[in-house]
């Protein structure tokens, strides 16, 4: 099939929600770094940190394929409101419980989202949702087992969880704020979208909460945090970018 | 007052200067566990150190980012250490041969003769 113009912009879209979240929530997850309960964890979640903005280096080359500037302009010289990214990854790390949930809610919905791309019709986006498959199960696996442990641990730290999960719930359905390219994504066959990845996620995650012995948010009655998918965020995002790029931003033509 | 370091992560903590939350006590850490290594499938297990966890499950998971990251791995185990049973160094003389027991090393295998006539031929040739 032959990609129109909205065909494109749909694409593009689709990489930068990805790639944003992945590089803001990255650099969020690395503020623990040195600060993490136990020196493993600490080590065990900075790596983490360090592969989701391993993964969204690899959609920035996609989206530089696609007429886009170049991965270190893109990530490093935009404004807030040039972001794609959802509001749920901007907010400070908090405490570890929010730091988790976030972890756990964001991490199963980019198992899910690479999931569904692995057949995409965008090649190139294909092969970056088969490569790092085993790299997002592990951290899928890491937020599970933490999960399952607090919701098995002591009252206090299973009551903490409890409200994180629940007081989290809106953030994290704003992951699925639909593009304005729906259509042209699901009939081109390169992403069958938002809604059906939501339904999956709420699926998934609603069946491990259960199984951690957590309540399960009632999603109907949620109401999700929109609006960072267009570029609306909170005022925490620009000094998130402001610190980010601080270096760079001495000698934008410097080679590292 | 909160604690002001030159590094922003420890800044942006907002930790209070006479904080006593955080401050564990010897006996307060996890449990370690031992990490077993298999690089290909088929070949043996190594030992390659020892992690903190809550759980078998979590041992499991931080073995793979501290002794996996780099290099080769198709498998782990974890067992933990207090259920390895350890000798004394004291009794470390039992591991002493003495020299009237050459007939258990490997050079006194009859296979050794026929591997020095072979090599032998081989010379011979």
């Amino acid at each position: 099939m032959e990609f129109t113009e909205k065909h494109v912009l749909g694409l593009k879209d689709l990489l930068y929600r990805m790639s944003d979240d992945l590089l803001i929530l990255g650099h969020r997850n690395s503020e623990w770094t040195g600060l993490g309960p136990i020196l493993e964890e600490d080590i065990a979640f900075s790596s983490m940190a360090q592969d989701k903005i391993g993964q969204s280096l690899a959609l920035y080359q996609i989206l530089q394929e696609l007429g886009e500037n170049e991965p270190d302009v893109v990530a490093f010289m935009r404004n807030a409101e040039a972001f794609h990214s959802c509001k749920m990854v901007e907010l400070p790390i908090g405490e570890y419980d929010f730091s988790l949930v976030r972890h756990f809610y964001f991490d199963h919905q980019s198992a899910i989202r690479m999931d569904m791309l692995k057949d995409t019709v965008v090649e190139p986006l294909q092969m970056v949702a088969r490569k790092f498959r085993g790299e997002i199960k592990y951290h899928t696996m890491h937020a599970d087992t933490w999960m399952k442990i607090l919701g098995a641990g002591s009252a206090k730290g299973k009551e903490r969880m409890q409200k994180a999960i629940l007081e989290n719930a809106g953030l994290a359905l704003g992951m699925f704020e639909l593009s304005d390219y729906e259509v042209e994504l699901s009939e081109s066959g390169i992403f069958a979208g938002e809604q059906a990845l939501k339904s999956t996620w709420i699926e998934t995650v609603s069946q491990k909460l259960e199984s951690f012995g957590f309540n399960v948010p009632d999603w109907d009655t949620v109401t999700p945090v929109y609006g960072g998918r267009k570029g609306e965020h909170t005022a925490d995002l620009q000094p998130l970018l402001d610190e980010m790029t601080e270096v760079f931003r001495i000698d934008p033509a410097a080679e590292w | 007052m909160k604690i002001k370091s030159l590094d922003p992560r420890i800044t942006r903590a907002k930790i209070d200067e006479n904080t006593q939350e955080g401050v564990l006590n010897p006996m307060d850490h996890f449990q370690t566990y031992e990490v077993f290594e298999q690089k290909k499938r088929g070949t043996h297990h190594c030992h390659v150190g020892s992690v903190h966890a809550p759980s078998a499950e979590m041992a499991i998971i931080f073995a793979k980012e501290q002794y996996t990251r780099r290099g080769q791995c198709v498998n782990l185990w974890v067992v933990k250490t207090s259920d390895v049973m350890v000798t004394e160094y004291l009794d470390s003389d039992i591991f002493e041969t003495t020299e009237t027991k050459s007939y258990r090393d490997p050079n006194s295998y009859k296979v050794m003769d026929r591997i020095k006539a072979f090599k032998e031929r081989q010379t011979e040739l």
